[in-house]
């Protein structure tokens, strides 16, 4: 959180208004086509300002397609370490033709437009700084080859904006070689690209036109930039995952992918032999089937996928819930349905995750708001898969997923990995026999055995919910009910267990938000647009894992009124939250929502809050 | 004072080489209805995997929904069972093949379970040749639900209620060929030598083998106008040769004159033995396996014996190149990257 003065954080955003240099705050808005290489471009660009040391985050918006729709990508600089997204663009790179001039005419007045000159945007309003760019004909004069022009516009663009923003070109340089590592050709072909957008901007503008510029801070020093999916897949390799089964769907795909990158490196033994298994999968059935069947004969093993993904494995969830076996299930959640806007952001599986498939059951579900707690999630949850011996979510997003965030680098996990309670052969000579269902200790949580424990008692045959303690087939009803019971009781252990939330209790105020995931970036900027410009003071609860803890009721308790903000049309965790709080507390609760695909920003969940409290005092 | 009692010397008790019991192989007892083929074929897992000598302890068992998938629970008592979910029995078998590449598979399924709602991970099975024996107990009828046509129903075939079934069937032992799978065989479950010796040469196959049991359902499928019924089964079984299994612990002995019989080597050194019939039939010519299987079909006859196998091809463990001790008891110092390893990742994206 940044700690500033109310009265001097007025005094710059006067400075913004009146138009002086506006230093490391401001968004860049690149609009190209689809498939035209620009990524690369982008993430050069938000590196070489996250080099400069300016705290930066960027995020893809693109369409469901290959090539040719639109898609944009906004990169963020800002000094005080906001990194939610921002919803006015300051700086707008018009790329593609077909959306140029709504991008344009969406803009503020006042705003920055650096555009391919034959577009003519400068027809469309008289309120902004234009600075037009023939990014085609400067391409031809690098390559006669039309392919390699389209890519190499795109590395002038960056070359365009360097110039104007004042980024140093030494860092874009840097960021350069490191995205084309290894490629010389495709380094040199690409410097060129840059010295040309430079140059023209130099020899063509006046930077000065151009309030937004970037200095030099020390606010990124040891920071790493990651999206969430790479995060997370750390997490499990670091949790010593050994089989990986899934099917690829977006926004999960580039979980499972980077992690079969990273084992090639970093899990293939001295031998030559991999310590590890990674199948792609049929479909969504057989990628959590193998899961299922590899964490029941005891292997650390996941899957990962989304919404869609989650709807075809309801069956093998219920199986995993009441047969009772670990296995590690990652949702990065988007918009709904198969033939939606795959490729939007919503946090919107949170009832299908907890009560996921048939009969009654009920899961954990862990909720990563950063890059940091995927890796840190993704770890855990496969102790908590084993040692709670069920099939444990991990609920991220598209926009924690796909998009790059900045993070402090991931801390090495030193604990011993928690097996959970696993009989072996010794175990079984000594014990002599086991209950495979019983409670033993209390807690809710069976001893198991694994498929070749070399002990003749070992085996037992699983089956859904038809079984009595000793795994033996049975249609009794107080064999049914006690086993059901026994399940609600490790529902209950579980809970001291899972993540904890985290909670900020604000001195004078009566109102608290409640939020999870991604949602957290939006929600923290809020807290300080409202003490700057509302004098209001907000206590803030984050929810880190479904079930809730306690403290959920002490926080209702503590407040008059709790804003939940979240990214879904109904309020799914406010439902939740309905079923779960002492009725004398539900009243209390109130819902705030985004969910129009794009993710939430501090600016609307502020105004949300202003009005709702607006009309609570009427 | 001494007293001295006599007792009648033990009754020598049978083992197999590994010193285990037929017991040893026994299961709970069979819910099935009374004559169900179902039990025949378990009758010989239970001698197959107690003449080869496999430890009960490092097999697993798994199936799917179903009659057929009940009767995992009725043979080795002492190895780990897994009933699953309808038609995914292929799915949670590769997982565990994955998890500990040391255990025996062994999936029972049925006509439903594979050739309707398991359709899709049954040839994917196939595909990536996941190392396990995969049966089908087919019957041609749904059962546990009262009645109803499999895929496997052939044309014309009248149902208990004397409604016709129109539709083709699919032929699953054709369909594992097309699809690549090295060890195809079918056989009837009123043949329980052929059955025995089919089952042991599966136990020395790397990679997935196929069994194809016709297994007549005596509750709905076992009228006169079936066509897998126990009398049409036996009226219309055409018998490619017959068949025996030389373990390879054993001498492999002459029987027959030269030139009557084939042998086959396994993957494990065991040998299967086919005595010639007439037809000179070549189970490992993939060709000639395929145009057999389909003049059977014209000629509504049902093929039993080893119709495919190649021992050359490699399993699916072999491909992923895994580590030779299972993944699932690898300790946590062999499957965690270090400290250095992390920290090298994360200078990489700073």
């Amino acid at each position: 959180m940044p700690n500033q003065s109310p009265q001097a954080l007025v005094a710059e955003e006067e400075q913004r208004l009146n138009g002086g240099p506006v230093i490391n705050d401001f968004s860049i808005q690149v609009a190209t086509v689809n498939g035209s290489g620009s990524q690369s471009s982008n993430t050069i660009l938000m590196r070489s300002i996250f080099q400069m040391g300016i705290p930066v985050s960027g995020k893809n918006l693109f369409p469901s397609n290959i090539a040719g729709l639109p898609t944009w990508f906004t990169i963020r600089a800002n000094k005080d370490g906001w990194i939610a997204r921002r919803k006015e663009i300051d700086f707008l790179v018009a790329m593609n033709p077909e959306t140029a001039r709504e991008d344009v005419m969406n803009l503020d007045p006042n705003r920055v437009v650096v555009y391919e000159e034959t577009l003519k945007l400068n027809q469309y309003r008289r309120d902004l700084s234009f600075f037009p760019v023939p990014f085609a004909k400067l391409a031809t004069e690098i390559t006669p080859d039309s392919r390699l022009r389209k890519l190499l516009a795109n590395m002038i663009y960056v070359g365009v904006v360097g110039e104007l923003l004042e980024i140093d070109p030494a860092e874009t340089e840097t960021a350069l070689t490191k995205q084309f590592k290894g490629k010389a050709k495709a380094v040199a072909l690409n410097k060129t690209a840059l010295d040309i957008g430079r140059k023209y901007a130099k020899e063509t503008f006046d930077r000065t036109l151009v309030p937004y510029k970037c200095q030099r801070m020390n606010a990124t020093k040891g920071k790493i930039i990651i999206d969430g999916n790479a995060a997370a897949a750390l997490g499990c390799m670091f949790a010593g995952v050994t089989v990986a089964t899934w099917y690829p769907i977006t926004p999960s795909s580039s979980l499972c992918e980077t992690l079969a990158d990273y084992m090639k490196d970093y899990r293939i033994e001295k031998d030559g032999k991999a310590n590890f298994a990674i199948v792609q999968a049929e479909d969504e059935l057989a990628a959590v089937g193998m899961a299922i069947g590899a964490g029941w004969a005891g292997a650390r093993s996941m899957t990962s996928t989304a919404g869609p993904g989650i709807s075809l494995m309801q069956e093998f969830i219920g199986l995993g819930y009441y047969a009772e076996i670990p296995t590690v299930i990652f949702d990065i959640t988007r918009v709904g349905p198969s033939t939606g806007l795959p490729t939007r952001t919503q946090q919107s599986d949170i009832l299908s995750l907890v009560y996921a498939s048939h009969g009654d059951t009920k899961h954990i579900v862990l909720l990563p708001a950063s890059v940091e707690e995927c890796f840190q999630m993704g770890y855990d949850a496969f102790d908590l898969a084993e040692r709670f011996q069920t099939p444990i979510f991990v609920m991220s997003d598209l926009d924690l997923g796909m998009n790059n965030w900045m993070s402090d680098p991931f801390n090495y996990p030193k604990k011993k990995f928690d097996r959970g309670k696993v009989l072996s052969a010794e175990d079984l000579k000594r014990l002599g026999s086991f209950r495979r269902y019983a409670d033993v200790d209390g807690d809710g949580i069976s001893y198991r055995t694994l498929p070749g424990t070399n002990h003749p008692a070992a085996a037992y045959f699983t089956r859904g919910s038809g079984h009595n303690e000793n795994a033996v087939y049975s249609e009794r009803p107080d064999d049914y009910k006690g086993n059901m019971d026994r399940l609600n009781k490790k529902y209950e252990t579980a809970r001291q267990h899972i993540p904890q939330p985290e909670i900020q209790y604000a001195n004078g105020t009566n109102i608290g938000f409640l939020a999870f995931g991604t949602t957290h970036w939006a929600i923290i900027e809020s807290l300080d647009q409202l003490q700057r410009e509302y004098n209001t003071r907000v206590s803030y609860y984050r929810l880190r894992a479904v079930p809730f803890t306690k403290h959920l009721t002490e926080f209702f308790e503590k407040h008059d009124r709790v804003y939940l903000v979240e990214q879904n049309r109904d309020g799914q965790m406010a439902m939740l939250v309905k079923l779960e709080l002492p009725v004398e507390l539900v009243g209390k609760l109130r819902s705030i929502r985004h969910y129009s695909g794009i993710p939430i920003d501090a600016r609307f969940v502020t105004d949300a809050l202003v009005g709702a409290e607006k009309g609570e005092q009427n | 004072m001494s007293t001295t009692t006599h007792q009648p010397p033990a009754a020598p008790k049978h083992v197999n080489r590994l010193g285990f019991t037929m017991a040893d192989y026994k299961g709970a007892e069979s819910t099935l209805c009374a004559g169900c083929g179902h039990d025949a074929i378990t009758a010989q897992i239970i001698k197959a995997f107690y003449e080869y000598g496999v430890e009960p302890q490092r097999v697993a068992k798994l199936s799917g929904i179903g009659c057929s998938s009940k009767t995992p629970a009725y043979f080795l008592s002492q190895s780990h069972g897994f009933n699953g979910v309808h038609g995914r029995m292929p799915s949670v078998a590769t997982g565990v093949m994955l998890a500990n590449k040391s255990l025996v598979s062994i999936g029972v399924s049925g006509d439903g379970d594979t050739a309707s709602i398991g359709m899709g991970q049954f040839v994917h099975l196939l595909r990536r040749n996941v190392p396990m024996i995969y049966i089908i107990e087919n019957n041609g009828v749904y059962g546990l639900t009262k009645g109803q046509f499999s895929a496997t129903a052939d044309l014309g075939s009248k149902a208990k209620s004397g409604v016709m079934n129109d539709l083709p069937a699919i032929d699953v032992c054709t369909i594992a060929i097309e699809l690549g799978c090295n060890f195809v065989a079918r056989s009837f479950a009123g043949d329980p030598k052929q059955m025995v010796a089919l089952l042991k040469a599966a136990l020395g196959h790397r990679g997935t083998a196929l069994f194809d049991v016709i297994s007549p359902c005596v509750t709905f499928n076992n009228h006169e106008g079936s066509t897998k019924s126990y009398k049409y089964a036996k009226d219309h079984e055409e018998l490619l040769h017959e068949i025996s299994f030389v373990p390879f612990f054993e001498q492999i002995t002459v029987d027959y004159a030269e030139g009557e019989t084939t042998d086959v080597g396994l993957h494990d050194g065991s040998h299967i033995r086919l005595r010639k019939t007439d037809k000179g039939y070549d189970p490992t010519n993939k060709g000639e396996a395929l145009d057999t299987l389909r003049k059977c079909q014209e000629s509504n006859e049902f093929l039993t014996g080893l119709i495919y196998i190649n021992e050359m091809k490699p399993d699916f463990l072999t491909l992923l190149n895994m580590a030779d001790q299972p993944l699932a008891t690898l300790p946590q110092e062999r499957v965690q990257p270090k400290e250095d390893d992390l920290r090298e990742i994360m200078a990489e994206l700073m």
